[in-house]
């Protein structure tokens, strides 16, 4: 099986984001990790591959600093991966992001392509279903397990509430992958020392320009949400704040 | 053909699902606004009586989009029937819940008209001639406001708890329902869904718990959840989690809250070291009261927190046991 998956560069979980100056965008000057249900996704990728071979590939789209996470990527175990490499890339909406990679891919054939369900910065949960579509393709979206059939694959669904479902499909086929899927693996040094000489093809934007049109949506404004809540802070010494917390028990949430 | 705006509703199951009306409270709130027309349908096999439902309510008209193939639901058969129906009947503005059946379908749909959704939205605003929809981004640290750049149909999708689906305004009378039969060809439907299931019987129901200690990724290790069962223990409550602690395997996945999980309302929801992403929130919001503890102080969890300490929760939970233990022999 010959596997893509998409990977994405996001500010890491508890970093602190400041707003840029013309209030659209944040301050780029933070620190980045894998989103992490793409992380999913590409452990996912590894396991299919080692159980049926194949060939696993990595694409991300975003400055040099996205690079990282191909690197990664390659540590752990993918073979080779694409660099869609231009800041331009970081501002594209969840139909030129797809309509990038479909771009980039053209030459390709790939069996299956994954994707995290959704990502941590836009969380548009977008990019994979547009990108099935541009390529006429079956998708399914927050998969839970994969199994290889005679007929192509059988997905499991998770749906709200704790249901399930499973989805027969031919191949190929665009997954959208759920976090908690597997467990993650770590790169080991050699596999760190292996990814330095793995093929990494870098595709510029003017590569792939004729195939993106302008944005179809537009973030007029990033804010910081206004609370609805009127939150009372408590402060002290973690004995005073212990205090504090069980007053607010006893006296005004009543369950002491 | 006059402006007007399309709630399309979802049914699964046999059910209208009840995120429904909170979608049609938003479209009718947005028809007020905009002075367009609110239109409303629902797709599927045999959906006349949804469609009768949602008549009673404030809506110019509703459509029932009829086809055998609708059922089971497959996106390739509902991006196709909506598509057919959406080019013909021209709505400028198509409103859905964000539920995973609409995020499996939309982006294709959206993309199959050569248009985009702004998605999981949690309310609007009129800024002038221009429409502008709200959704949260950075897993909720960040709300970004957002307007559409392409033509129309413009379509939104809005967050479970968005609207208040009990606020959904009643018509005067009945609206007409107009069933529309959709021609969906041989070999559209490639994915052979089956049959619907819940995982093993669910040990636990936390919806009925009335504390509810839960913890997040602040706890560090599986070793720490200890630390946050013997606060649990202390206040009589259940122990429950972040999606991120059940997916590492730390908590069984019926104690997980969320949108993936259990939604609760209890007297008190003690939230330890949890960030409060979105989906974590959705799962939560109910609480009579929240008391959050984290260390980032802009953690989201803290927008919705009654009472909040900014601290290291191992500093903090072991004298909290201490005193909550102490209360408890006194009282």
């Amino acid at each position: 099986m010959k596997i893509l998956v998409c990977m994405k560069q996001v500010p890491q979980k508890d970093a602190p984001l400041k707003l840029n100056e013309s209030g659209t965008w944040i301050r780029e000057d933070v620190s980045y990790e894998v989103n992490e249900p793409d992380a999913f996704a590409l452990e996912e990728a590894l396991r299919q591959k080692e159980k049926h071979s194949g060939e696993v590939v990595v694409i991300t789209a975003g400055p040099a600093r996205a690079q990282q996470v191909l690197r990664e990527a390659l540590a752990k175990g993918a073979d080779r991966a694409i660099h869609l490499e231009d800041n331009a890339f970081v501002g594209l909406d969840a139909a030129n992001t797809a309509r990038a990679f479909a771009a980039a891919i053209k030459e390709e054939k790939f069996d299956l392509i994954f994707t995290g369900l959704q990502s941590d910065d836009y969380g548009f949960a977008q990019t994979g279903v547009v990108l099935a579509e541009l390529l006429g393709w079956p998708h399914a979206t927050i998969i839970m397990q994969i199994e290889k059939t005679d007929a192509g694959i059988r997905v499991k669904r998770e749906l709200e509430a704790g249901y399930f479902q499973f989805v027969d499909m031919p191949l190929p086929a665009l997954l959208t992958i759920q976090s908690g899927i597997n467990r993650l693996r770590y790169a080991t040094l050699i596999g760190i020392k292996q990814a330095k000489s793995k093929p990494l093809r870098k595709v510029a934007l003017a590569e792939v320009q004729s195939a993106i049109g302008a944005n179809m949506q537009k973030i007029e404004r990033l804010y910081i949400p206004q609370k609805t809540k009127n939150t009372e802070f408590l402060e002290g010494s973690p004995a005073e704040v212990a205090k504090k917390l069980v007053e607010k028990l006893r006296n005004e949430v009543h369950v002491l | 053909m006059p402006d007007s705006i399309l709630v399309i509703v979802e049914q699964r199951e046999g059910k209208l699902n009840r995120v429904s009306w909170e979608t049609l409270t938003a479209g009718q709130a947005l028809a007020a606004e905009t002075g367009w027309t609110l239109e409303a349908a629902v797709a599927g096999s045999g959906v006349t009586n949804f469609a009768n439902e949602i008549a009673g309510k404030k809506v110019a008209r509703v459509y029932a989009i009829e086809s055998p193939k609708l059922e089971p639901y497959t996106p390739d058969a509902f991006a196709v029937a909506l598509k057919q129906f959406i080019a013909s009947n021209q709505p400028r503005l198509v409103l859905m819940p964000h539920t995973y059946q609409v995020r499996d379908f939309v982006p294709k749909l959206a993309t199959a008209m050569a248009r985009t959704a702004i998605s999981d939205c949690i309310g609007y605003k009129k800024d002038g001639d221009k429409l502008l929809f709200t959704r949260q981004m950075f897993q909720g640290k960040l709300a970004a406001d957002v307007s559409f750049t392409c033509d129309a149909p413009w379509f939104v999708t809005f967050q479970n708890g968005a609207f208040r689906g009990d606020k959904v305004e009643a018509g005067s009378g009945a609206a007409p329902v107009e069933t529309v039969k959709v021609e969906i060809a041989d070999g559209i439907i490639r994915n052979k869904p089956q049959e619907v299931f819940k995982e093993a019987k669910q040990a636990v129901d936390l919806t009925q718990a009335e504390i509810i200690v839960s913890v997040g990724r602040g706890i560090k290790e599986q070793k720490n959840i200890e630390l946050a069962k013997q606060l649990a223990e202390a206040l009589g409550g259940e122990l429950a989690a972040s999606r991120p602690i059940c997916d590492s395997g730390w908590l069984p996945m019926d104690r997980q809250i969320g949108s993936s999980g259990q939604t609760v309302a209890p007297k008190l929801y003690l939230a330890l070291g949890i960030s409060g992403a979105i989906q974590h929130i959705v799962g939560m919001k109910g609480a009579r009261t929240i008391i959050a503890i984290n260390k980032d102080s802009e953690a989201p969890i803290f927008e919705i927190a009654d009472f909040a300490v900014v601290g290291n929760l191992f500093d903090i939970v072991p004298p909290l046991i201490e005193e909550v233990k102490k209360a408890k022999a006194g009282a």
